[in-house]
């Protein structure tokens, strides 16, 4: 019996969709052992028709995007009563990814800079009826509802896509690596014995030699980000931003400890510079992940 | 599950004079897997711990916490004293002491006592009974630097039956107190004490002496140390040379000798004082010129021994050792820095290791106090006590010994000139040793030493005078003295070689760059990386009777260790997981150097080299080393009890 599937966006780009096209000719392979049940993306669903639907009559339930309005969560609940399996696909609906850098402003700050005090808005309003709620904070598939497995990536590369559709159509929901981007990484060998950071440059200002990026003085996350990308970006001369999230808690959190652990400005005044010149922490440690470490919004210094 | 017992300390008033006690056991007593809690006096007194073993057997306790001072008091008193009952590591010590008695005055006291009581409840708890690590030790010892402090550690090893090796840079060991004239505050004469000490070096069956010869590697851990030592060519055979001198009789090479502070001249080939150990010469190869390949080759010529070989190479020796006694001593700081005394442009401003020589029998005087500049005998000295000590711009710490060498020098300075008038500028006395307030008393009144409170403002020549000005702030009085000679009492400032030593041991050097013992008070000659201690000035500034102690309390250290069959350490060490990516962020930030690679670049540790310090715990980014009973798990229930 083919096993039925749906796939439903939340807060997204879109890219998740799309990837998993990226897996090219295997999509055949898949389709010949599903049924495509609810894709409102690429197929005309309705919401009536899911709501129709037997509870638990959907093998597994794919959920990408984040929860930011009242409708996401809506959804998201209602998949999950349907759905026997629901996974959060990609990193919004895992960590709330880069629109998660919201929950660093609230809901007013928001509709300021989109529509009222922006370059490119004159005389702008903001839309107030007919629409879903937007909640005050960007939440992850998870902290709304129970979900059985994640598929990391922004959006999820063509090999973790590859081997998670695998492993769960088996029922398998542990499918992810265990281990860190270095260790798949083709400059990983170029690292130093031993390893010291006395200057943090950016990337776009160095002459790439090749080597490992923190040799180089870059910030590169595949330090404490999972594995199973096959080092795309690093493959591609660009270090790794922790798309695929942490093996140990965040991958920003352990990314911090590990780089500051590796600094080395002789003394304290002169570490402090080099910490001081990393520029946009957040943006660079969490830039996937902010949704994760800030649930609740910022908390508002009370001082 | 686990059956816990908590013993709250009143540690007499200390913390029962703030925290309520009871109330802490009552509290606690209502805890999950507490099965019994209570209070008394003194729990580190012999009925104390008598309580605990009682309990522990009538509750069939497993777990213990004991609330009372920090861990680094007790906690092993009382994990001895109940090794037999429970594995060690299933008792832990709440710190309601230094963490909340002694900083909390209000009733909040009482609550923190009971918080961080339940957190260490919490842990202990899922705490993994361990067994201590047993780690082979070499019975031989290292020590580094022949002055007192490295001769006495030496020795004292060596007579408890233990080989040592004692590696010295110079030609000669002795040390500064090999140039010292007399000693404070006996007077004994510092050649004639030393030099015995210096020959039962050389003769000790148990000792290697290496000369003229520096460790250049090393690398191991306790009891397991791998040393290698370059022996610089000396070019003299130290096992023929007889000392006969006839050799320095030919050479024609005359440069000034380090031992007298260029104040003497030496041949190319010499031997550093005739009390050197070994008794043998040497050939300075920079000023010889025999080495150079148009050889003069004199002095072979010379040497009925045949003892001279133009043709030695320096000579690599590999030791494997088991402990390590660091004594590389002091030098004066350079007396340059002190331009505000004027030291270098005038011959007749001299440091006080130089009025040593001066004042020696065997020094470039014959013991005259004379004014170099002229060779004239000095009549008036100043002293200037604290030049470069006490002073932010220069040393901000005390050297310890110059208030009593000056008293001893202007005491000398009498002796020798009896018409002599000495004045010394001081900022205070501090004369703490042994004797040492009579001795300073003794030079004030009995010798009428002009002491002179205050530090000098101006000094300058004028004819063939040094002109010192000051202020004595005792009289409030303005003071100005015409000097044949001024001795100034420089800072004592370590080695320059002790950063290389601090380099290739690993240890920690202070901020003025002496060695840091790992606990001011408690283990003042042990560094923090096991197996090395600390002797003399190497460590701080100190007199010849504290070096000494010093270096026997090392060397007891040492002996003490090598009495075991086997070392033990502490089980909480880094285990390393199999998630390692080989990022290397462990491996370079461990302050021990514990941790190495394998051959797929993979992080593992060195248990005998672990400290514990768990820096690599919370560097690893994929959370791949964990500390036993330091886990996260643990330390996160705990912080949850504490913010209930
Ligand atoms: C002017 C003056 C007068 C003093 N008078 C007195 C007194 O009257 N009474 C008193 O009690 N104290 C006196 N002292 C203090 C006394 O000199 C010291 O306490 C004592 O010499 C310290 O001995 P030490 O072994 O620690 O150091 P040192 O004597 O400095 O010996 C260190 C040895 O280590 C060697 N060494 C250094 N680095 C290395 C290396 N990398 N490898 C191998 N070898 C190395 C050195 O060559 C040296 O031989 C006086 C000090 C001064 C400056
Ligand atoms: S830090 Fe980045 S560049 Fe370096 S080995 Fe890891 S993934 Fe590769
Ligand atoms: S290299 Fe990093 S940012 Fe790039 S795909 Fe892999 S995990 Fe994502
Ligand atoms: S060989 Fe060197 S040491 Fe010997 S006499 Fe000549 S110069 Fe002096
Ligand atoms: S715990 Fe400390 S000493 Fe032990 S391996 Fe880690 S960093 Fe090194
Ligand atoms: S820090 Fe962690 S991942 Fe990196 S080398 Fe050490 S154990 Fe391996």
């Amino acid at each position: 019996m083919k096993k039925k599937i749906a796939m439903y966006w939340g807060a997204g780009c879109g890219g998740c969709d799309v990837s998993l096209l990226g897996v090219h000719e295997k999509l055949l392979d898949l389709l010949s052992v599903v049924d495509i049940v609810f894709w409102p993306c690429a197929m005309d669903f309705k919401y009536e028709d899911l709501e129709k639907m037997e509870d638990g009559s959907i093998d597994i339930a794919f959920y990408n995007g984040a929860i930011r309005t009242e409708e996401n969560e809506e959804m998201a609940k209602l998949l999950r009563k349907k759905a026997k399996m629901l996974v959060a696909y990609g990193s919004c609906a895992m960590e709330g990814c880069v629109i998660g850098l919201a929950n660093l402003y609230g809901r007013e700050e928001i509709f300021d800079a989109i529509y009222l005090n922006n370059e490119t808005t004159s005389d702008g309003k903001v839309p107030s009826h007919e629409l879903p709620e937007f909640l005050p904070v960007l939440k992850t598939l998870d902290s709304v509802v129970k979900v059985d497995a994640f598929i990391p990536g922004c959006p999820p590369p063509a090999p973790v896509l590859e081997e998670a559709l695998n492993a769960l159509l088996n029922g398998e929901t542990n499918f992810l690596a265990n281990v860190a981007l270095c260790d798949e990484c083709p400059r990983r060998d170029s690292k130093p014995d031993k390893l010291e950071i006395k200057k943090i440059k950016r990337w776009h200002a160095v002459n790439d030699d090749g080597r490992c990026f923190l040799a180089q003085g870059i910030i590169c996350m595949g330090l404490a980000t999972r594995a199973g990308c096959k080092a795309e970006c690093i493959t591609a001369n660009i270090p790794c931003t922790g798309c695929m999230g942490g093996i140990d808690g965040l991958s920003g959190t352990s990314t911090i400890s590990a780089i500051a652990s590796l600094i080395d400005g002789e003394d304290e005044e002169k570490e402090k510079e080099v910490i001081e010149s990393i520029q946009d922490v957040i943006g660079t440690f969490f830039k996937y992940s902010t949704a994760k470490l800030l649930p609740y919004g910022r908390v508002k210094d009370e001082s | 599950m686990a059956r816990v017992g908590v013993f709250v300390c009143h540690c007499g008033l200390n913390i029962a004079g703030v925290v309520d006690v009871k109330k802490v056991a009552e509290e606690l007593i209502k805890e999950k897997d507490v099965v019994f809690s209570t209070t008394y006096a003194y729990m580190c007194s012999d009925p104390g711990q008598n309580l605990i073993r009682e309990k522990i057997k009538e509750h069939r306790l497993d777990s213990v916490v004991i609330a009372a001072c920090s861990p680094s008091m007790h906690e092993e008193t009382f994990r001895n004293a109940t090794r037999d009952l429970i594995n060690p590591y299933r008792l832990e010590i709440a710190n309601i002491r230094e963490q909340d008695s002694w900083v909390h005055e209000s009733k909040d006291a009482t609550e923190k006592a009971i918080k961080i009581t339940k957190a260490t409840v919490e842990k202990v708890k899922s705490n993994e009974e361990l067994e201590p690590i047993k780690i082979d030790v070499e019975r031989k010892a290292l020590v580094i630097g022949g002055g007192v402090a490295g001769i006495q550690a030496a020795l004292d090893i060596a007579d408890a039956g233990y080989e040592v090796i004692l590696v010295e840079k110079e030609p000669s060991i002795g040390g500064r107190m090999a140039q010292l004239s007399e000693t404070f505050p006996t007077l004994d004469c510092s050649q004639c004490i030393l030099t015995p000490k210096m020959v039962s070096v050389a003769r000790h069956p148990n000792i290697k002496l290496l000369t003229y010869a520096e460790v250049v590697g090393i690398d191991g851990f306790v009891g397991n140390f791998n040393v290698r030592i370059k022996k610089k060519p000396r070019y003299v055979d130290i096992d023929k040379c007889t000392a006969c001198g006839d050799c320095e009789d030919v050479c024609t090479v005359i440069v000034p000798n380090e031992f007298e502070f260029g104040r003497k001249p030496r041949k190319a080939i010499y031997i550093p004082f005739p009390q050197a150990v070994p008794a043998a010469y040497v050939i300075d190869e920079q000023s010889c010129l025999g080495i150079a390949p148009l050889r003069c080759g004199e002095c072979a010529k010379a040497c009925e021994a045949d003892a001279i070989n133009y043709d030695m190479q320096p000579e690599y020796i590999e030791e494997k050792v088991g402990a390590i006694v660091v004594a590389t001593g002091y030098d004066l700081y350079d007396k340059n820095n002190l331009v505000e005394y004027g030291y270098g442009e005038d011959a007749d401003i001299i440091t006080s290791l130089e009025f040593e020589r001066m004042l020696s029998a065997g020094g470039p005087t014959q013991g005259k106090v004379i004014k170099p500049s002229n060779g004239k005998e000095a009549k008036k000295i100043v002293f200037i006590q604290c030049a470069g000590s006490r002073d932010k711009q220069h040393k901000p710490y005390c050297s310890s010994i110059c208030c009593m060498y000056t008293a001893k020098h202007a005491l000398l300075f009498k002796h020798h000139v009896e018409d002599g008038e000495a004045y010394i500028f001081y900022i205070d006395i501090r004369a703490t040793g042994k004797n040492y307030e009579e001795f300073i008393a003794r030079v004030m009144e009995e010798e009428r030493i002009n002491y002179i409170r205050g530090k000098p403002a101006k000094i300058y020549r004028q004819g063939d005078k040094i002109v010192v000005e000051g202020v004595d702030t005792l009289l409030g009085k303005s003071v100005k003295i015409e000097a044949d000679l001024v001795v100034l009492a420089m800072a004592i400032v370590p080695r320059n070689e002790a950063k290389d030593v601090a380099r290739l041991l690993k240890v920690a050097i202070d901020e003025h760059g002496f060695f840091k013992e790992a606990h001011p008070k408690l283990r003042p000659v042990e560094a923090v990386t096991r197996g090395i201690f600390f002797a003399g000035c190497s460590q701080a500034p100190k007199d010849i009777p504290a070096s000494v102690a010093q270096a026997s309390a090392a060397a007891s250290k040492v002996i003490a260790m090598f009495s075991h069959e086997k070392l033990e350490k502490e089980p909480i060490v880094a285990m390393f997981g199999d998630a390692c990516t080989g990022c290397r962020t462990c491996f370079y930030i461990c302050p021990f150097n514990a941790i190495a690679l394998d051959s797929k670049g993979k992080a593992y540790g060195i248990e005998a080299l672990c400290e514990g310090c768990g820096v690599c715990v919370a560097a690893c980014p994929v959370g791949n080393i964990k500390l036993p009973n330091y886990e996260d798990e643990q330390i996160k229930k705990m912080v949850e009890v504490i913010l209930e």
